[in-house]
């Protein structure tokens, strides 16, 4: 196996144009894992952990542009006012020293439906920038899995940054796992409210073979929210709707069973985490507005 | 001079018998300094690999081992032709080849050997190991495998071990009259150290193995039968070890690194990563129970019927006495008059279950504790109470119709658990998700949570059972090291991570007055210790170690009087009396004699001695009647949970407990053995479980196979009770399985008065209490 140590940006993009098949690693709380497991033998390796670049975030141009290997550690201490939804995921990831050493850029690379980042970086439309030797491209998080453990990225291309605009509005994650610290998501569910142009964006983990959003239930609630005029005047949203955007949440999932759990349950879980976080996402904005 | 690895070095341990002694090596392993058995090295050695079978049920049709041999740094690849003794092994029935020879009987059987200079070229040269099989359909369920049509897995049959137990009325009737069905799944002990070790060839035919072990001399007899080699030609010696709970009885790696050594003259070095792990050792056995009890309507037990039925998987291992203990307290520490018990276990392609904590009388407890709260709902009755009006006590006989001796607090350990004040409702002003079902994960805020507090009892037997000859050898050594007495203990013992060194050293300090204790590292160079399992080491190694000092202390006083009486002939009063303290001699005012330095100078006293305990029958064959154990020891649980009721997550906020431990040697260690004992108890209650679909682990890693974490265990309430059993040594009791037992189906119990769901089955899962 060829160890890559690049140390800079532009030699690490060179790196992987000279060698599409080598695979990058930062915390290593994935690759480790598949190597330890014999589920993976790459025949090279680069290691990001050398390029300061990725360590960065700031602002641009209205988003937070984030490094790919800032860790779970950094997105909470560092960005939880402005991005409460990741930090939240951030939180549930693994063990203290998982998350000092995972990154979300890893979550991007491995695509796993089970990565904690995706529900929040989905409500949020997040961007991820992917870069190579012939320049870097912008593509909405949306678009950027695209199967089980696949994304978008080209075989010379490196993840170099998200991003994603500071919340303007309450945000929510939730995760079912079978025990309460330090597990796999058997389902998740992320909810961001947009206050300014009234939107409500949605994330769905663990429940089908890619991240996706729930984008019925999020017509169906930003129509409730317009119709009733509740963005303006923060009433309670009825619990028929909130019911019902619980349904839609879990219908926009196709979920599976396996050693987490079962299909009926993650669909059924989904409905009462969809219904819960909107609830606390939408109590705070009430909060917020009256206050 | 053979090489050696490094090992932790015996320390000095201080301490008496009731003091609380902090573990030799907690500052070691607290550091990253304590080498475990993974850690094992020495110069020139190789990294053994093992061929395991992808198919839990196949023939073997070929082995081809050609391309492995010649891959670079391959020193040896083995098969079944290169065990060099018998090819079978096992603790009560040798049916388990060394490596496998026509035919494999479940997933991940060892097939074939590789050693090569690195781990990594071990790993490849394994891969490239080609075994053609021919796959059979593998028989999975343990009640198929009763029937006429299952293939026979073994010669004699599928039927490993079958128990009935016929007390009183077979025909009985009773007034009230509650069943139910239970399952209980299957559990991996889950050490936090792998499967690991070090053989050393000596160079004259002899092999010396590095080995983290629960019975070393039990290992021994193994491998040299495997061997071929007579038992003093092998040697074990103790090595770190990183937890153990059963998993280690049954040889692992042992005779395969031995067979590499012994064949490459080199020392191999074999140490399982976590999924080899999974298939390296036996499980708990997943069982299925049907229960009928009949009572009175003022709650008085009438019968008990229980049918069980175990899944050994596809050795015996310890599923013999599993079943047996299954069987012997399948109703519970309740006088039963009349009891009708049939028991199985049963051969079948899953994987091999053996000895765990607990050891059958886990499973059983779910099954009898939810019946009597169904039993308690049924005559309108408290749970706790219909328990106290049952319990067991002092002279009650089992259903085996041994009368039992000694302490029996059933009905006391229930009323102090139920007394115990409950902790505080959850603050609904103040949100903290740690304290919420979900944790972290941010599933409620407080929606549908519900408290729920459950009751359980339970007990099981200390030592071996039914006849088998329990005993323990210890050497004991009183010489004068640096101006000092020291005391030196040697015994074959596995100090598992119970605690048994510091019970040793506070055993001998107390008996022989000597601050100054070593505790040697276990071998094979002293007798026998029998297992550290079924809670015994304390009670009969324990025991073994105060019967040398007693005969070293009657040397010492020997010693004393003739050496004192030739100096002082007018001493006042004689040698009546004397006794060892404060590494003296003292008379009975208390002053001292003479101090054992001075009386010993350069003799050195050396006495070694067995011990057994009161002997113990045979299950009879027909009505399962005897005195098949020689200690019982109890243990009650209260338990407290907060579950999501519509996500069927559940926080367990406080386990409380009650257990009568005779008298508490180390009450630190006892107290762990309390607090650690609970945590796997809740472990199988809501979420360890060994996924297996058509014989196949679908969950052989730490990410799936999920134990609590500190965010899962709540604090331990203990009330820890010593109330002397008098035929054991300073009246203690076994103290490391209880806690394992009772712990868990408080905790269903505790659920199912949150949830109202029946939950038949554990680990209880998220849909089982949301009902999808």
């Amino acid at each position: 196996m060829e160890f890559l140590q690049p140390a800079s940006w532009t030699e690490a993009l060179a790196m992987k144009a000279a060698h599409p098949e080598a695979l990058p690693i930062a915390g290593g709380t994935d690759v480790m894992v598949d190597i330890n497991f014999d589920r993976l033998r790459p025949a090279a390796i680069i290691d990001l952990t050398r390029v300061a670049e990725l360590n960065d975030w700031g602002m641009d141009d209205g988003f937070l542009r984030i490094g790919a290997g800032v860790t779970y550690t950094r997105m909470i201490d560092e960005l939880a006012d402005r991005l409460p939804g990741l930090a939240m995921a951030s939180r549930t990831v693994g063990s203290p020293q998982i998350r000092n050493r995972g990154t979300v850029g890893g979550n991007l690379g491995s695509a796993s439906p089970a990565g904690d980042a995706h529900p929040p970086l989905l409500a949020s439309d997040a961007l991820v920038e992917l870069a190579s030797t012939s320049g870097s491209r912008r593509l909405p998080v949306r678009e950027f899995y695209v199967g089980p453990k696949r994304n978008a990225m080209r075989k010379d291309e490196l993840i170099a940054a998200f991003l994603v605009e500071p919340a303007k509005g309450p945000q929510q994650f939730s995760k079912v796992g079978t025990r309460n610290a330090m597990v796999i998501a058997v389902c998740s569910f992320a909810v961001a409210l947009d206050s300014e142009r009234h939107q409500v964006g949605t994330g769905i983990g663990s429940a089908a073979p890619t991240p996706v959003t729930a984008g019925e239930a999020e017509t169906f609630m930003e129509a409730v929210l317009d119709d009733g005029r509740l963005w303006e005047r923060p009433a309670p949203v009825a619990s028929s709707a909130l019911a019902r955007f619980g349904e839609l949440v879990a219908a926009a999932a196709r979920p599976i069973d396996d050693v987490r759990g079962t299909a009926a349950y993650r669909t059924h879980a989904l409905a009462v985490l969809a219904r819960r976080s909107f609830v606390w996402a939408w109590d705070e904005y009430r909060r917020t507005a009256s206050a | 001079m053979k090489a050696k690895p490094r090992l932790a070095p015996p320390s000095v341990v201080s301490g008496r018998v009731g003091d609380a002694v902090q573990r030799p090596d907690a500052a070691l392993k607290t550091r990253g300094d304590f080498p475990y058995s993974s850690d094992l090295q020495v110069d020139g050695m190789l990294w053994g690999a093992t061929v395991r079978s992808p198919h839990p049920y196949a023939r073997i049709l070929s082995i081809d081992a050609d391309q492995a041999r010649s891959m670079s740094g391959v020193q040896a690849v083995l098969t079944h032709e290169d065990v060099t003794g018998r090819n079978v092994y096992g603790l009560e029935i040798p049916d388990q080849p060394v490596l496998a020879v026509d035919v494999v009987r479940y997933w991940g059987e060892a097939v074939a050997l590789v050693a090569a200079d690195h781990p990594e070229s071990a790993r490849r040269a394994a891969h490239a190991v080609r075994v053609e099989y021919e796959v059979l359909a593998p028989l999975t369920d343990p009640e198929v495998a009763l029937t006429d049509d299952a293939p026979r897995l073994h010669p004699d049959g599928n039927v490993t071990r079958r128990i009935k137990i016929r007390r009183g009325d077979q025909n009985p009737r009773a007034d009230v009259v509650v069943t139910g069905e239970y399952e209980v799944g299957m559990q991996d002990q889950a050490p936090l150290g792998p499967e690991s070790g070090l053989a050393i060839p000596d160079g004259e035919g002899g092999v010396d193995l590095y080995i983290a072990t629960q019975w070393l001399h039990i290992d021994r007899s193994q491998l040299a039968g495997c061997l071929g080699l007579p038992p003093e030609k092998v040697r074990l010696t103790m090595a770190g070890i990183g937890g153990a709970f059963g998993a280690r009885e049954d040889l692992s790696m042992q005779a395969h690194a031995c067979m590499l050594a012994l064949r490459t003259g080199r020392p191999v070095k074999i140490a399982y990563g976590r999924a080899e792990s999974f298939v390296g050792h036996v499980h708990r056995h997943p069982a299925r129970m049907r229960y009928e009890h009949g009572a009175t309507r003022d709650g008085k037990l009438v019968y008990v019927k229980a049918r069980i039925m175990l899944d050994g998987g596809a050795y015996a291992s310890s599923s013999t006495a599993v079943i047996a203990n299954a069987c012997c307290f399948a109703v519970g520490p309740y006088e039963c008059p009349n009891a009708t018990v049939d028991g199985w276990v049963v051969y079948t392609n899953n994987p091999p279950c053996g000895a765990m904590r607990g050891f059958g009388s886990v499973q059983n407890c779910y099954a009898h504790e939810a019946q009597m709260d169904k039993l308690a709902a049924a005559l309108g009755m408290d749970p706790v109470e219909l328990r106290i009006r049952n319990a067991m006590e002092t002279g009650s006989s089992l259903i085996t119709g041994q009368v039992v001796d000694g302490p029996v607090p059933v009905a006391e350990l229930l009323r102090r658990v139920r007394a115990m004040p409950l902790p505080p409702a959850v603050k609904s002003d103040h949100l903290e998700l740690t304290q919420m079902p979900g944790g972290v994960s941010n599933t409620t805020h407080g929606e549908s949570v519900c408290r729920g507090v459950g009751y359980a009892v339970g007990f099981k037997n200390v030592g071996y059972s039914e006849g088998f000859d329990d005993y323990s050898t210890a050497r004991v050594r009183l010489s004068v090291v640096g101006g000092r007495p020291r005391v030196e203990v040697h015994t074959a013992a596995a100090e598992v991570g119970q605690g048994l060194v510091t019970v040793q050293a506070q055993i001998a300090g107390t008996e022989l007055g000597v601050h100054d204790v070593i505790v040697l590292n276990a071998d094979t160079q002293v007798g026998s210790a029998g297992s550290s399992s079924a809670s015994r080491q304390t009670y009969i190694t324990g025991g073994a170690v105060k019967t040398a000092c007693e005969a070293v202390r009657e040397r010492v006083l020997a010693l004393a009087e003739s050496e004192l009486s030739e100096l002082s002939r007018d001493g006042a009063g004689g040698s009546d009396g004397w006794r060892l303290e404060n590494d003296s001699i003292v008379s009975p005012d208390g002053t001292a004699v003479i101090t054992l330095a001075t009386l010993l100078g350069e003799e050195v006293i050396e006495e070694t001695r067995e011990f057994r305990p009161r002997r113990t029958s045979r299950l009879d064959a027909e009505t399962g009647q005897a005195n098949a154990h020689m200690q019982y020891a109890f243990a009650a649980h209260r338990a407290v949970v907060d579950v999501d009721t519509e996500l069927g997550l559940v926080k367990v906020v406080e386990l409380a407990t009650a257990q009568d431990v005779g008298k508490a040697i180390n009450p630190q260690a006892v107290e762990g053995q309390l607090e650690g004992g609970a945590a796997q108890g809740l472990g199988l209650a809501v979420m360890e479980e060994i996924q297996v679909k058509d014989g196949v682990i679908r969950n052989p890693s730490f990410t799936d196979y999920l134990l609590p974490t500190t965010l899962d265990m709540p604090p331990v309430r203990m009330d820890i009770l010593e109330l002397g059993d008098p035929s054991a040594p300073y009246g203690l009791k076994g103290v490391g399985e209880p806690p394992a037992i009772s712990s868990g189906p408080a905790i269903v119990a505790a659920i199912r008065a949150a949830s109202g769901r029946s939950l038949s089955r554990v680990p209880v899962r998220p849909q089982d209490i949301v009902d999808t």
